[in-house]
């Protein structure tokens, strides 16, 4: 009994208690009707006007960055045509230079070989003198009828065998000029194997500058597409930054992998060099830090060695220097990168001494005998692949600068696209509580006029009763549909 | 003059800087071993030569260790056999390492029974001993069946100081009397357990199993 709320009449009885307390709140709620419906009406203004703000707010931002987003994209991507477009006429020029600086040369010998080839054609044109005219003459002494006389058959004979040493004569002569013919046709080989050879050369080159031809055009192509601010231009950009920016993450977490062996390798060594017992922090031992210095160190000369060689551009500044101080810088950064990686390799080495030591210490400590290590050669691989790993693993850290500045380039579209997504998801969110806000309380007020529905009935019959027409508060029905509507 | 003096404060904010990063904390442990070698005990002392095998294949560079023999008086620097503080470099620390194992190596060899067992003496050695080398965890290890006996003059009846030790009782064996009335030893035990926290030790173990000491010392 004491612990009933103080609100029910009738404590055993809930229900009973808060319906009388509802007949009692009745009246009071529908005097309040008019109030009730502003306040809700004004909280769901209240909510969800700087709602819709905010979300129109960040939807301008999100444009407003996208334009910024675009700007950059197509500035960078039109700084890389205009880059592949030098290349391509670098190399054009390159291949002009090479191929064609003997081009005049070519062309003076193909012209000698195609003028000694028509001198031989003409040579081949000088057929051997016809038969004589007296042939004609034989022919007619052929029809003489000997007649069995014997001056005429003597005559005859001699004809006979002067036309036939005569004959065998010119035949000679035909066989001599057709063989001296064959011999210039089988001369001409060489020069058309040659000439051939000339022409197929003067092809190739002519066609691989064709390529290069259509290479520059597909840029030229791209170029003029990024400088029209064409949305095909953009989404290529933007697609294959995207491709870039994966690319590169995988294989930026590859090298981090290389760099955690190569930690592995030199931080028991480094302990021998500045101690084991200094702590940097509650688990962070100093020779740990001081291994980690020693690979971002070989990272940053693998960096500025990239940079001086021109394969990479995060720093301006280096490529615009002066290019004797810029070979000077990039030897330098060979060598100590060089030097690092000798420091390594020993530090390799070392590692495998220590562990000998540990274990033969360990071995002698151990109340049991341990098996005795395998000696010889077979021993020193581990030794050496670890030495060869120390050595090698500096120069691999040190093309971590081509997929940091293709990462650092990508992510910039990447992370702004991903920011204006971001931005427009939070507007939309936004909208969406607004109206979500301002719809609940439009059914908060339909609720309230359920609730006090049946003085509402009875105001609308008393006034049908009536029969006033023109009636300042509008019937009960009517309200709740009205609010429903928009206001 | 001005850019002198600028230079020197960046110097001073750097060391500065430097030194808050370095961790002050002492990240060392040092252990003191006390052996029993009176009565019959002694003769588990070779059993305490692999305890120190253990914690010399246990403890890293920078760590201490000491052994130390309970006697009728163990209240005397005479009585550590060995200690070391191995060194950062971690081929020093096993040329320590080699040498200590030698010198207990001899000390179980030559080792003889005392006529009385003066733990606390010992406790006193050790906790002085632990918090001269500043290490950021101190263990006093007691391999003895945990039966003191003072001769009539030793006097080690007041409170001792024990503050941030860890005590831990090591191969703490039956007696005769234990097995015909387990509850000396366990009160043996328990009188030991009061001593200890009484003393302010922040823990107090008993290992009887060699095995559980890795868990406990490098917990």
């Amino acid at each position: 009994m004491g612990d009933s709320p103080r609100w029910m009449i009738w404590p055993e009885n809930i229900a009973l208690s808060a319906l009388i307390l509802f007949l009692v709140a009745l009246p009071f709620l529908y005097a309040a009707r008019k109030p009730a419906h502003d306040l809700l009406r004004s909280i769901g203004r209240l909510a969800d006007g700087p709602l819709r703000l905010a979300a129109r707010w960040l939807l301008a931002a999100a444009a407003d960055m996208k334009e910024r987003n675009k700007s950059v994209l197509l500035a960078h991507g039109r700084e890389e045509v205009e880059q592949h477009i030098a290349r391509e006429f670098e190399r054009v020029a390159a291949l002009v230079k090479r191929d064609l600086e003997g081009y005049p040369a070519l062309q003076r010998k193909l012209l000698d070989e195609i003028t000694r080839v028509e001198e031989d054609y003409r040579k081949c044109g000088e057929v051997p003198p016809p038969a004589p005219e007296w042939v004609e003459a034989l022919a007619a002494i052929t029809t003489i009828k000997s007649n069995g006389n014997e001056m005429v058959q003597r005559v005859l004979e001699e004809i006979n065998r002067s036309v036939t040493e005569i004959h065998e004569k010119a035949l000679v002569e035909y066989r001599n000029a057709y063989e001296t013919r064959h011999k210039i046709l089988d001369g001409f080989m060489p020069f058309w194997r040659s000439l051939d050879a000339n022409l197929t050369q003067a092809d190739k080159k002519l066609s691989s500058l064709h390529e290069r031809a259509a290479a520059i055009d597909a840029q030229m192509e791209r170029y003029e597409l990024i400088v029209a601010r064409s949305d095909k231009a953009e989404h290529g950009l933007t697609l294959s930054a995207l491709t870039q920016f994966v690319v590169a993450t995988l294989v930026m977490a590859i090298a981090a992998g290389g760099a955690l062996i190569n930690f592995k390798l030199i931080a028991l060594p480094m302990s021998e060099m500045v101690g084991a017992g200094d702590y940097l922090t509650a688990t962070l031992r100093t020779s740990e830090v001081a291994a980690l210095v020693i690979i971002f160190v070989e990272a940053t000369m693998g960096l500025f060695l990239m940079e001086t060689l021109r394969v990479t551009h995060l720093f301006p500044r280096v490529s615009n220097l002066p290019e004797r101080l810029r070979k000077r810088m990039m030897w330098t950064a060979f060598v100590l990168l060089l030097t690092l990686a000798g420091i390594e390799a020993a530090l390799a080495l070392m590692r495998d001494m220590l562990i000998a030591d540990k274990q033969a210490l360990l071995q002698s400590l151990a109340a049991t005998q341990q098996a005795a290590a395998a000696d010889g050669w077979l021993a020193h691989i581990p030794t050496a692949g670890q030495m060869l790993l120390g050595f090698i693993l500096p120069f691999a850290l040190a093309f971590i600068a081509i997929p940091l500045e293709s990462f650092m380039t990508s992510a910039r579209t990447v992370g702004g696209a991903a920011l204006v997504i971001l931005v427009r998801a939070t507007a939309f969110v936004l909208r969406v509580a607004g109206n979500l806000l301002r719809q609940s309380t439009r059914a908060l007020i339909i609720v309230y006029d359920v609730v006090i529905g049946v003085p509402l009935l009875i105001e609308h019959w008393v006034k049908a009763s009536r029969g006033a027409a023109a009636d300042d508060a509008p019937p009960a029905t009517r309200t709740v549909l009205e609010v429903g509507e928009q206001p | 003059m001005m850019r002198r003096n600028l230079v020197a404060a960046a110097a001073a904010l750097a060391a500065l800087v430097l030194a808050g990063c370095t961790d002050q904390r002492s990240h060392a442990q040092a252990v003191y071993l006390l052996v029993d070698t009176s009565g019959t005990y002694a003769e588990e002392v070779d059993k305490a030569q692999l305890i120190v095998n253990y914690l010399l294949g246990t403890l890293q560079s920078g760590d201490s260790l000491a052994v130390a023999r309970v006697r009728s008086r163990s209240f005397s620097e005479k009585d550590i056999i060995a200690k070391a503080t191995f060194d950062g470099r971690p081929t020093q620390a096993n040329a320590q390492k080699r040498v200590f194992r030698d010198q207990i190596a001899e000390f179980t060899k030559t080792a003889r029974g005392s006529a009385y067992t003066d733990i606390t003496g010992g406790l006193i050695q050790g906790a002085m001993f632990l918090n001269e080398t500043g290490a950021g965890k101190k263990t006093i290890l007691i391999f003895s069946d945990m039966q003191e006996e003072l001769d009539k003059t030793t006097i080690r009846n007041f409170p001792i100081d024990l503050k941030e030790i860890r005590v831990v009782a090591v191969n703490v064996v039956k007696l005769k009397a234990d097995n015909i009335d387990p509850r000396r030893y366990t009160g043996r035990l328990e009188a030991w357990q009061k001593r200890v926290e009484d003393a302010g030790a922040s823990e107090w173990h008993v290992i009887n199993d060699i095995e559980h000491l890795d868990a406990l010392l490098k917990s």
